[in-house]
């Protein structure tokens, strides 16, 4: 196993992601034949490449004047939120 | 039968007022309420919605307009938001999520005439190659319903060949239209990477992600594609480039044509599926192309290079369903990281949380640069390499899966063996590149793809090819039986 369980405690906390104990010996053995298929990658002798972030290189970000696009939808988009009180998302106490 | 009709055949009747909309409409929506049971291809029916569409779009017929898709039924795949209608991206985190708008894909077929039935089934998040990660059960391949139909766009690829609909909508991050398009039989576009607006289409891993179209020949999906494609100023991606005629494009001769075959593509192919590509290969000549092999050296390498990429950019993409603002929330959260890490524990489902833990940890300190950094760098030496083909070819071909559908439940507990079916799709992807599969014969009873691949902004040029190969071949016009 290249991963342990407490590797991936450590990963499903980083994420947010609750794992029941039963679920977890599942995701050890998983992630770590994952990991050591991926890890074929370090036999790539990459020399001096450089990093592609995005499939078409030179692709320049377009900038557009600043002005308002868009109108007021918070009633329609809130209508999916699980929480809303007076236009604000419910959330448990943060601060005592 | 009206369903075996093509998207130009079906235009040509409403043009000529032999056909309304609405009764082509009635027809694939009772085709979907008989057959359907049986696949689970469908998840949502807009009965009401395209109903109403289609007696809009008889007005316009009507009032003399013309388009080519004005009238015609299609199925969207449920990543695409849809307004006022659930867009479930196959999750149970969105399962209660009604979009607020359309997809941009949605809204321009929407402007073209064309008529909504419903949502497809697929993989979760777009995450599998077999459509059994969706959270609302796996799709049946209507050639056999012991297989599977691919992934993730199963839904859309089981629709069309169980004529459900005359095209449906799909997206590509790995091979998402390609591979299943293949194992169902039917022909599937995956356009060049910023070719087709990604805005409303829920985001799986955003360099790779591309929306294209499922469709029973390459002249349907070329008079579909035309419709989807172009500049949109909301995709920060979108490419502006001018839109060619594809259809336009179709009889262009094909006399002259560089075809490469991958040596890497054949390499430990099956001697039958090997057989049926290299018959492809021979009508090519026929038509007057010439074949030459070409080598992509670093090809074996785009597997594992797509499963360090794309996981990473699930990871940060996914982080947006946190619980508070829309999806699925737990019961009773007793505080606020709670709140987070059980919406999302109980939301996604197990192979969405492979992905986004993957993801996680090839970004984490000390293994970024051993697992991301290096994979973008692979990512370049493959992309290269299809640059130094496309050098002396002017498309390459081979096959679009090792092998023909395989039994549900095969391979779905052991996530590495699933990936390995990814391997002829994945390249395409990491380079940005456009991809078409199509039928080329049968295995077993059961249908294989022959794929094309081209430069940047090829499609085209790849339409074209498979338009001629479907003129002289009749692989395309099969039906599963029980659905002629």
């Amino acid at each position: 196993m290249s991963l342990t369980r407490q590797d991936v405690e450590k990963i499903a906390h980083l994420a947010r992601l609750s794992i029941t104990v039963e679920e977890m010996p599942v995701y050890v053995t998983s992630l770590s034949s994952i990991v050591d298929f991926v890890d074929e990658l370090s036999r790539a002798d990459v020399g001096s490449v450089l990093p592609m972030a995005h499939p078409l290189d030179g692709q320049r970000q377009r900038l557009r004047p600043d002005v308002v696009m868009e109108t007021d939808h918070h009633e329609k988009y809130q209508r999916n939120a699980p929480s809303v009180q007076a236009g604000l998302y419910v959330v448990p106490r943060v601060i005592e | 039968m009206l369903h075996n009709l093509s998207v130009g055949e079906l235009a040509e009747l409403l043009r000529l007022r032999e056909l309304s909309s609405v009764e082509l409409t009635r027809h694939f929506l009772a085709r979907i309420e008989r057959l359907n049971p049986a696949l689970n291809a469908v998840i949502t029916l807009t009965v009401d919605g395209a109903l109403a569409a289609a007696a809009a779009a008889d007005l316009r017929l009507k009032d003399g307009e013309r388009g080519p898709l004005l009238g015609i039924p299609l199925i969207h795949k449920d990543i695409f938001c849809t307004d006022g209608v659930r867009t479930s991206c196959g999750s149970r985190m969105l399962d209660n999520f009604v979009a607020p708008y359309d997809a941009t894909v949605v809204a321009r077929l929407k402007a073209a005439g064309a008529v909504m039935l419903g949502k497809a089934n697929m993989d979760e998040f777009a995450m599998g190659s077999s459509n059994e990660t969706s959270y609302y059960g796996p799709v049946k391949n209507p050639w056999n319903t012991a297989k599977v139909p691919g992934g993730s766009s199963g839904g859309s690829a089981a629709a069309m060949a169980a004529r459900l609909a005359p095209f449906t909508t799909g997206t590509d991050t790995g091979g998402s239209i390609r591979q299943p398009a293949a194992l169902t039989g039917v022909t599937g576009v995956k356009p060049t990477y910023g070719r087709v607006s990604r805005y409303g289409m829920i985001a799986f891993a955003s360099s790779l992600d591309q929306a294209g179209v499922l469709a029973r020949t390459a002249a349907d999906a070329a008079t579909v594609l035309k419709a989807m494609a172009g500049f949109d100023p909301l995709d920060s991606t979108s490419v502006d480039e001018p839109v060619p005629d594809y259809p336009a494009m179709l009889d262009a001769p094909l006399r002259g044509l560089r075809i490469g075959m991958l040596r890497e593509f054949f390499d430990g192919l099956e001697p039958r599926n090997a057989a049926l590509i290299h018959d492809a290969l021979k009508v090519y000549t026929s038509l007057g192309a010439t074949t030459v092999e070409v080598s992509l050296p670093h090809l074996p390498l785009s597997v594992p290079t797509y499963y360090v990429v794309a996981p990473a950019e699930c990871s940060s993409n996914l982080s947006r369903f946190d619980g508070v603002r829309f999806g699925y929330r737990c019961d009773q959260p007793k505080d606020l990281a709670d709140l987070y890490k059980r919406s999302r524990g109980e939301g996604f489902g197990p192979e969405v949380k492979r992905r986004i833990m993957t993801g996680t940890y090839v970004l984490s300190a000390g293994y970024f640069d051993a697992y991301y950094l290096k994979a973008q760098k692979v990512r370049r030496l493959i992309t290269d390499d299809f640059r130094a083909a496309f050098q002396q070819v002017d498309l390459v071909v081979g096959p679009t899966t090792p092998t023909p559908a395989f039994d549900i439940g095969a391979k779905i507990d052991d996530p590495v063996t699933m990936y390995l079916n990814d391997i002829y799709t994945i390249g395409a992807n990491l380079a940005g590149l456009p991809g078409l599969s199509l039928p080329c014969g049968f295995v077993e009873g059961l249908p294989m793809g022959l794929q094309l691949i081209g430069p940047h902004f090829s499609e085209g040029r790849l339409l074209n090819a498979a338009h001629l190969y479907q003129q002289a071949t009749e692989w395309h016009t099969h039906a599963p039986r029980g659905y002629e």
